[in-house]
């Protein structure tokens, strides 16, 4: 594990930071200092978890490499909400090519960095799920093939949320979409699709992987720190709930987060070398249908009559996923 | 030093000298020697410093290469044909951002149907994305103008393409005359970013731009595009001081100056076009070449001056703008001071087909005598053809256009009737 | 500075000119709730406050909050029945935080370490006359004194401290920590008379030169019941027994000692005889366990001991050295009714614990005072129907704790003093109770309870040494992080970190956060994540 857990102090591992903690153990978001990479004034909705995802991951890679950092950001929410001219939010140097480069713009950087030997100086590309799992896959697998020194970070907020909430292939089974809509027999979009990036990424045998979520912060900011130990190729897989896209409350988006770890439905964990060596356990299993039913995108699920047996099929995809990583090992079952 | 190589290899050997920091190589021919070459000098420590990386896609070589630009390196690329299409949304992106990448394109046709040989439909196909488009004559230009490239990318914050005949360039073995590094070094200064991402100045490149700016972005991107229009005469002559050779330039004039009849062409075919216009001089015909050595800026002034005294046209030209005709002659049409039906379009070499001194006498000896069609197509089947169009008029579903005219040939079997 | 393309590339930060507050529909505000254990405590003390510093390692300045409310943590530490544990929240999660053990220890480390109060504020030049040196009197002794008034207490018995000396046994409260406890009090400089029994208050009044006084004489009469009895009977009541153990002569009880009601006195007096060495200790009372009076503690303890109960029981008739009772059951109202069974229980002693009433003798020729029910009654602000007499504790109604009396006496203090400077103390208005389901209690630990270690039951039955033992530092301080300051910012940085919007600013160590509405979109994310609810929504004004 890439951290400490926080034993107790009223809190523990949990929040933000605490007063009773030592400054070691405070996150970097507790930091009066931190340096608000992705700045006020940003046009992303109330309550975004992309906007939160980014500046979490973002001040903690500045703090890992003593804010020697350069950033290239694919086309999507992240883009448009943070650059619209005249304004930027950005703090670092950051830079803007396509929808579906950023990783080869983030080998393009280090290479540069390299031949000027800029070694103290590293490269995050960034993008959401459908800059990373569809239209920038083919540059971003050629980024681990070649295990280039970037680090990349998707958030995951599971379609396209900047063109109108559209599907991609991170967009979960039975989740309403404009191009996955329930209507007559149907219930959003499709089982059996879809693509799990942490897994193809582990599969490049690159230095490290790891999924995380807004929902803990002192977990994310450890496998950024973590990931920035490494030379070479790095993923890191944020799950990002959206307020819009999903159609939960803007101030659930972090409880959203939670609940989706907690049911197993995203798993949390790291790996190195293509082997997984970190599993966040599941602090109090619950049924799939705690996350479900807060979000829109599902609420075709919970009519009358409600369809059990979808509701039933994801339960099944959470229930694997907590066989297939270990989440609940030696987590006490509460009655 | 005079060295018998490949053009590739000249061309390889030229980009070396302006050393690059990144290299972005994926195979597509007829650029692929060049790339070959350059990873052996990288691999061999002869290019240093210099990062060669083997990209997945010409879409990731350009992006590659814009990332490493913005970081404040030289770049690298080189393309063709389909792989320019591919990367052609990068294409536009560099402009966009305004980095001075260099990129060779080694001219092919765009399929389907697909076809490897030569001709300039690639590179005019990008003729609005933003770059600066070099067309070179011969492998000694193709050399020089790499030269000319990066110092004109730098200057202006803009990339170059540097267009060369796929096959008929690149891999014909020439006699190049090869600067020395002393030379090159006098001639591009070190690559100074115009922007640079880095942490001690941090900025944000490539942002979203509404409709309040757009319009000026735009006119900004054309304006400074312009600009090389100036530079590129002036460069042309300072190259002629450092290495003792014309090369570059924005136009070249042939035996114009009493010219009735200019022929405009880009590319290799000059030379031929060249020899034709010499024996058809020695008839007494007045005949002369202007050939475009840079499309993009269009050198409007340049060309509207060459055309001075020409009563007639002919722009022969290795691209087809399907539905339309010309895409080179409507640029020349525009700046040429005459009637508009006194420029001709030849379409020409289109996918290889070769361009023989023996048509082009039959062809300019119509447009001498006055009976070149506004629309010609060099050498073209036209009894296939009408044999073609005449079976699709008959039957509304005929299949492709290459298979019938296989069929026709005789390629393949007729199973379908 | 190179001069960048137009439009394309932008200067770091530049999306501060951007005001998204203009976003807003609802605002987040930072508030202070009331904790259900500051609401439930009699004292009215600042729990939550204290527990504060405590889970600093702060605990000086936790026993100084904690003194404005109370100036007897150690004896409360231990004497509490501790109404705030059984509303804290936490016990909604796993177990309420104790409360209780942490006051102790504060207090007992007070003592330990020699903290003084502060020093009084200027003298005011009024006099106040409190009657009674009991939990009540002691209290309002003390806040009168820190408020700069002169303080003079009466007092009847021998000792300071009234039912915290004579009605509570020495196992549960040294007497050692009383008298210090009280000792600092009297060191603010208030005067303090024994064996002064007042039997005319205006007369003392007058006579003393007192602006006003304090009434807290307490309950100190036993309730009798009549049970036929021979002559050789020994029976005596409980107080009695209680008062007779702080003597020097103990008290000859017999074998078989049987107690007769169900009140904590009761329990106490079971007790008390257990380790006077009585074989037999038992208990009798009327009604069944669930309905008992005394606290549950107080009872698990005595049984501990080895006190036996006999349930749904009446003393019929008392004799020499046996007791006739007499089985009953409860009616559909819950009241217990005779069954005419009838038992025999050996029994050389009946110790009477049926409850105290107050002497209301002193009270005798003061005009407008009112007594109902055998109390003293008092308006909101503590007086009495004569204008400057204020009456507390267990002389006026409501329950009968020491708690109770130490909340009474902070109050009519405040009152008295409002009253000795012709204002009126008006309560602030409390703060939104911070109940469970305001809270994000994701954030917390799990965190088992400490338990306080517990003399064992071999000395607990025949010595007076102290039952409970108090928190070592490290436990005391684990005790008190276990509380989740609901309602109360606490410092956890979550909506500082939480805020997509980097709306809200963190002012530093002590000083809390404020928002940036320039910023904030109202998204409500930090009022989700404040773990101990003290960030609310209000709509927005336009």
């Amino acid at each position: 594990m890439s951290y400490q857990p926080i034993r107790f102090y009223q809190t523990g591992t949990f929040t933000v930071g605490n007063r009773l903690l030592p400054d070691e153990q405070r996150s970097v978001q507790a930091n009066m200092r931190r340096t608000n990479s992705l700045n006020s004034g940003h046009r992303a909705c109330q309550g975004c978890g992309e906007a939160l995802g980014a500046r979490y991951t973002i001040d903690a890679a500045m703090e890992a490499t003593q804010r020697q950092l350069v950033a290239a950001n694919a086309t999507g929410c992240l883009e448009v909400f943070s650059t619209p001219y005249p304004e930027t939010s950005w703090q670092i140097p950051w830079i803007h090519s396509l929808f579906g480069n950023a990783a080869a713009v983030g080998t393009g950087i280090a290479a540069a960095l390299r031949v000027k030997g800029r070694h103290d100086v590293r490269v995050i590309a960034q993008g959401g799920d459908g800059g990373t799992t569809d239209i920038g896959f083919g540059c971003l697998s050629g980024m681990f093939e070649r295990n280039d020194d970037v680090l990349y970070i998707c958030y995951d907020n599971e379609g396209y949320m900047n063109t109108g909430v559209q599907r991609s292939s991170a967009t979960p089974p039975a989740a309403r979409t404009n191009t996955t809509m329930p209507l007559g027999q149907s219930a959003g979009n499709r089982f059996g699709q879809g693509k799990y990036l942490p897994a193809i990424a582990m599969a490049h045998d690159i230095p490290y992987v790891a999924t995380a979520t807004v929902a803990e912060l002192h977990d994310l900011e450890a496998k950024v720190r973590r990931a920035m130990e490494f030379r070479g190729a790095r993923y890191i897989h944020v799950f990002v709930p959206c307020p819009l896209g999903w159609g939960h409350d803007s101030a659930a988006t972090i409880r959203i987060a939670r609940l989706a770890k907690e049911t197993g439905l995203f798993p949390v964990f790291e790996a190195e070398g293509g082997r997984v060596t970190h599993v966040s356990r599941i602090k109090r299993k619950l049924p799939v249908e705690e996350y479900l039913r807060p979000q829109q995108r599902y609420a075709h699920l919970f009519r009358d009559p409600p369809r059990r047996d979808v509701i039933e099929r994801i339960q099944q995809l959470a229930d694997r996923n907590i066989l297939r990583y270990r989440l609940t090992d030696g987590v006490e079952r509460r009655a | 030093m005079l060295k018998q190589i490949e053009g590739s290899a000249a061309v390889a050997e030229a980009v070396a000298l302006c050393r690059p920091e990144v290299i972005c190589a994926y195979p597509i021919s007829p650029q692929t020697h060049i790339v070959e070459a350059l990873g052996r000098m990288v691999t061999d420590g002869r290019l240093a410093p210099c990062e060669f990386i083997n990209v997945e896609s010409e879409f990731a070589a350009m992006s590659v290469a814009i990332g490493a630009s913005a970081a404040g390196a030289r770049a690298y690329t080189a393309t063709a044909s389909q792989g320019l299409l591919f990367m052609a949304e990068a294409v536009y992106n560099a402009a966009g951002l305004g980095l001075p990448i260099v990129m060779t394109v080694a001219n092919r046709a765009i399929g389907a149907p697909i076809n490897i040989w030569n001709d300039h439909t690639d590179a005019l196909s990008q003729r609005d994305c933003g770059w600066i488009q070099l067309f070179a004559e011969d492998n000694q230009e193709a050399l020089d103008l790499h030269l000319q490239a990066f110092r004109l990318a730098e200057e202006l914050s803009l990339p170059v393409m540097v267009c060369m005949d796929g096959f008929i360039l690149t891999h014909a073995y020439e006699r190049v005359d090869l600067p020395t590094q002393q030379q090159v070094d006098a001639y591009l200064p070190p690559y100074l970013p115009r922007q640079v991402l880095d942490p001690a100045e941090p900025i944000s490149i490539g942002a979203m731009v509404g409709p309040e700016a757009f319009m000026e972005v735009r006119y900004l991107a054309h304006a400074k595009q312009r600009q090389a229009l100036d530079l590129i005469p002036s460069w042309a002559e300072e190259f002629r001081r450092i290495f003792g050779r014309d090369s570059g330039g924005l136009t070249h004039a042939y035996r114009v100056d009493d010219a009735e009849i200019v022929v405009v062409a880009l590319g290799s075919v000059l030379g031929t076009i060249k020899d034709t216009v010499d024996e058809m001089r020695t008839g007494g015909t007045r005949i002369g070449v202007l050939g475009i050595g840079c499309f993009r800026p269009w050198p409007t002034a340049a060309v509207r001056e060459a055309l001075q005294t020409a009563k007639r046209v002919v722009v022969l030209e290795k691209s087809l703008a399907v539905g339309l005709g010309g895409i080179v002659s409507n640029n020349v049409a525009a700046s040429y001071a005459g009637s508009p039906d006194r420029v001709h379009t030849v379409i020409a070499g289109l996918g290889g087909r070769a361009i023989t001194r023996q048509s082009l006498h039959r062809l300019l000896g119509q447009a001498v005598e006055g009976g070149l069609e506004p629309l010609t197509f060099l050498d073209l089947d036209h009894a296939l053809v009408e044999r073609v169009i005449a079976r699709e008029r008959g039957q509304r579903r005929s299949g492709p256009i290459a298979e019938g005219i296989l069929r026709d040939l005789g390629v393949v079997a007729a199973r379908a009737g | 500075m190179k001069l960048k393309p137009f439009a394309i590339t932008l200067d770091p930060g530049s999306s501060l000119a951007n005001r998204t507050g203009s976003w807003r529909t609802v605002r987040p505000e930072y508030v202070d709730r009331l904790p259900p254990c500051n609401h439930a405590c009699p004292a009215g003390e600042n729990i939550q406050g204290w527990l504060f510093h405590a889970e600093s390692g702060h605990y000086e300045e936790a026993w100084r909050v904690l003194v404005r409310d109370n100036p007897l943590p150690a004896v409360m530490g231990r004497v509490c029945y501790h109404p705030c544990e059984t509303s804290c929240n936490r016990a909604q999660l796993d177990e309420s935080v104790g409360i209780n053990a942490i006051e102790r220890f504060l207090g007992d480390e007070a003592l330990r370490c020699g903290w003084k109060f502060a020093a009084p504020a200027a003298a005011t030049g009024r006099r106040v006359l409190v009657i009674g040196a009991g939990p009540s009197g002691l209290s309002a002794a003390y806040q009168l004194a820190c408020a700069g008034h002169g303080v003079t207490i009466h007092d009847a018995g021998p000792a300071p401290g009234g039912m915290m000396r004579f009605g509570i046994p020495r196992y549960r409260l040294p007497r050692e920590v009383l008298d210090a406890e009280i000792r600092r009090i009297l060191e603010l400089g208030v005067s303090l008379e024994l064996n002064s029994k007042v039997t005319n208050v205006p007369g003392a009044m007058r006579d003393g030169g007192f602006d006003a006084v304090f009434l807290a004489v307490g309950a100190h009469i036993a309730r009798r019941a009549y049970i036929p009895a021979g002559s050789a009977a020994k029976m005596l009541d409980a107080i009695s027994l209680l008062r007779s153990m702080e003597g020097g002569e103990r008290p000859l009880l017999g074998r078989r000692v049987v107690v007769y009601g169900g009140g904590n006195t009761a329990m106490d007096a079971a007790r008390t005889a257990k380790r006077l060495g009585a074989e037999e200790s038992i208990i009798v009372y009327r009604r069944t366990r669930e309905r008992m009076p005394a606290h549950e503690s107080e009872l698990e303890e005595a049984l501990q001991e080895g006190v036996l109960v006999k349930w749904l029981s009446t003393i019929r008739q008392a004799g020499e050295s046996s007791i006739t009772v007499e089985r009953m059951q409860l009616d559909a109202s819950g009241k217990p009714q005779p069954t005419g069974e009838l038992e025999t229980l050996a029994a050389d002693c009946v110790i009477l614990a049926l409850g105290q009433d107050v002497d209301l003798s002193l009270l005798d020729g003061v005009p407008g005072l009112e007594v109902k029910d055998g109390v003293v009654q008092v308006g909101a602000g503590m007086m009495t129907g004569h204008p400057g007499i204020f009456a507390g504790g267990d002389m006026v109604p409501g329950e009968r704790t020491v708690t109770v009396g130490i909340g009474h006496g902070k109050l009519a203090a405040r009152h008295i003093d409002a009253w000795l400077r012709g204002t009126t103390w008006v309560h602030p208005p409390p703060h939104e109770l911070a109940t469970y389901d305001k809270l994000n209690t994701w954030y917390y630990s799990d965190a088992p309870k400490s338990r306080q270690p517990v003399l064992d039951t071999i000395r607990r039955q025949s010595t007076f040494e102290e039952v409970v033992g108090g928190f070592d530092e490290v436990t005391a301080q684990f005790e008190a992080r276990r509380c989740l300051s609901c309602g109360n910012c606490f410092e956890c940085d979550n909506c500082y970190g939480v805020c997509p919007d980097n709306a809200v600013i963190k002012l530093g160590p002590g000083q809390r956060y404020q928002f940036n509405y320039d910023y904030c979109k109202g998204c409500g994310l930090c009022v989700a994540e404040c773990p101990c609810g003290a960030i609310r929504t209000v709509p927005e004004e336009i």
